[in-house]
């Protein structure tokens, strides 16, 4: 993974300020879908992401409706992964299924600043910081085959053409 | 060590991930976007078209041609699909809709595409909420992976004292443990006092364990599911029960006949504070109603403190009922009646001022004070509007004021 810029948030950045339920029962297209992330909590945010920027974030994130979109419009806006002491049980499953991978670490949030350039290496579980590197455990894999895959809709592609496929990687 | 609940439904210890097939899919005017995703997939028709339900509540009558647009697709699928368990505008909020249809029944897997999913464990149903592309896949494969949930358990006991109620309850326990107590976990609400709490009551509980990050929330089926299921009951069933011995968290302690009224300051669920303290706060706009609260016995309770009354000039109040088949018991013993002389607009069941979709959107500035959910910034119209969340009683008397005001005062 590349090196990217930190936006930070506080606890409870839940589904309504990450996008707006007005959005949620209309069809858009992915670049639409971006430019309202974060619309009700940070308005810059949209304008401002780079691809690569990561979100380091506190208790609870992604809070609220089971919408998707909080967290494909995250990955459309070019966010790289999501940092946080914890997240929602359905956020967590939706970044999963979208594709965008998060982590839970309560030691890194606290010691990451906004605005610092950080680096997430998956396969030493590890994020190389400012203020030094912070070790997380590695998601179960049958999760990662999601992450892997590129989202759930293309692991239940594989899967539906190879029946074969070891139950507990679905 | 024996087991509880959701490790009996899902077969496994709490912390095992399962692949497991639900009993029944729900899905609301999210359908739409779920069948492009399921078009992705590659295949033409759905596993088991018996498991899905498909119930349009959440912009209804469409209010765009977008929406319009977007139920349409969802009829073409119905009909492709050859989807039995359809249910059009008419019918009412999903959650209440699943539930009076006696699809909720006990030791039954639910899954839907909405975080409130949790409702149904209100009948002893293990139920969770879903993302879109779980629903998809589910549609093509009849399975997807879940994690067995740790139990925390709550036991209530004493009965409501006069003005307090089940939403004045979960609030307070909301306001107490937080947002985040049950994330990932699930609740069990038990003891002595759930046997007097009817089926509504234990709907609020249900409906609102999400807003502590619950992942299901239980009650042990008893005679009044019974009673209920043995009329409207889908299908057979088996109710499973929490074992005495089994391992729970926690164990949450609560006496309702303590409780005072409570209110949800804005812009957390878990910003909870006695009536006494927000009293006197001036509103714009009163909802009663929703998933939440918007069954016979929160529309009774509301006409209880309405009638004869006319609700203040400075508010307008909206009354959203949580089905047809609710609305229509309001109406037959006269309590629409009482709500509409007393000033308040009454709307289609539906879920569309809940979230700001249509019917009732807030202003920059404005106060709303409503029975719903959830009163996250922004979400029933303004970035700069506020929601109060209390119990029916709550909204009904202060209706009549234009400010918040303890209900035991018109009691």
């Amino acid at each position: 993974m590349n090196k990217g810029k930190v936006w930070k948030y506080g606890d409870n950045v839940n589904t309504d300020v990450i996008f707006p339920g007005k959005y949620t029962y209309v069809l858009m297209e992915p670049e639409e879908m971006a430019k309202h992330a974060l619309e009700n909590l940070d308005p810059g945010f949209a304008a401002q992401v780079k691809a690569g920027d990561i979100i380091v974030a506190g208790r609870n994130f992604g809070c609220g409706s089971s919408r998707e979109q909080a967290a494909s419009c995250l990955k459309y806006a070019g966010v790289q992964v999501v940092i946080a002491v914890s997240f929602a049980r359905i956020f967590f499953r939706n970044a999963i299924n979208q594709g965008l991978p998060v982590i839970q670490s309560e030691k890194a949030v606290r010691n990451i600043s906004a605005g610092e350039e950080v680096e997430v290496d998956f396969e030493k579980g590890q994020i190389k910081a400012e203020k030094g590197t912070f070790k997380f455990p590695a998601l179960p894999d049958s999760v990662l085959s999601i992450l892997k895959a590129g989202g759930l809709i293309e692991h239940t592609k594989l899967f539906i053409r190879n029946v074969d496929i070891d139950d507990t990687s679905f | 060590m024996g087991a509880t609940f959701s490790e009996k439904v899902l077969g496994a210890k709490a912390g095992e991930v399962v692949i497991v097939s639900p009993d029944y899919i729900l899905s609301h005017d999210n359908t739409a976007a779920i069948s492009k995703k399921f078009a992705q997939l590659g295949v033409d028709k759905v596993k088991c078209p018996d498991k899905i339900i498909i119930i349009l509540d959440h912009v209804v009558p469409a209010s765009t041609e977008k929406y319009a647009q977007n139920h349409k697709i969802i009829r073409e699928f119905v009909e492709k699909q050859g989807i039995s368990n359809f249910f059009d505008i008419h019918n009412g909020i999903c959650h209440q809709v699943l539930s009076e249809s006696g699809f909720a029944m006990p030791g039954k897997l639910i899954l839907g595409a909405d975080s409130h999913t949790t409702s149904y464990g209100a009948f002893g149903a293990f139920s969770a909420g879903i993302g879109r592309s779980e629903v998809a896949s589910v549609w093509a494969t009849d399975k997807i992976w879940l994690r067995v949930p740790d139990t925390i358990k709550i036991e209530l006991k004493g009965s409501f004292a006069k003005g307090t109620f089940a939403k004045d309850a979960i609030l307070k326990i909301i306001g107490e443990q937080g947002a985040d107590r049950a994330n990932y976990k699930a609740l069990e609400f038990c003891g002595r006092a759930v046997k007097d709490l009817t089926l509504a009551s234990r709907l609020v509980f249900a409906n609102m364990a999400a807003e502590m990050g619950a992942k299901n929330g239980y009650f042990a089926p008893d005679s009044r599911t019974l009673d209920f299921l043995r009329q409207h009951a889908r299908a057979d069933f088996k109710p499973v029960f929490s074992d005495p011995d089994a391992e729970f968290e926690a164990v949450l302690k609560y006496d309702l006949s303590t409780l005072d009224p409570q209110v949800a300051c804005p812009h957390t669920v878990d910003n909870v504070k006695p009536i006494a303290e927000v009293e006197g706060l001036k509103f714009h706009q009163g909802l009663i109603g929703t998933c939440t609260n918007g069954r016979f016995e929160d529309l009774k309770v509301a006409a209880d403190i309405l009638r004869d009354k006319k609700i203040h000039p400075a508010v307008r109040v909206l009354i959203l009922p949580a089905s047809r088949k609710e609305f229509l018991k309001a109406l037959r013993k006269g309590i629409i009646e009482v709500l509409a002389e007393a000033g308040c607009v009454i709307l289609n069941s539906g879920c569309g001022p809940c979230l700001g979709a249509h019917q009732g959107i807030l202003a920059p500035g404005e106060i709303a004070l409503s029975t719903a959910n959830r009163n996250f910034q922004g979400r029933m119209g303004s970035r700069d509007s506020k929601i109060f969340l209390a119990s029916p009683a709550t909204v009904a008397a202060s209706a009549i004021t234009g400010e918040i005001t303890d209900p035991r005062k018109y009691l």
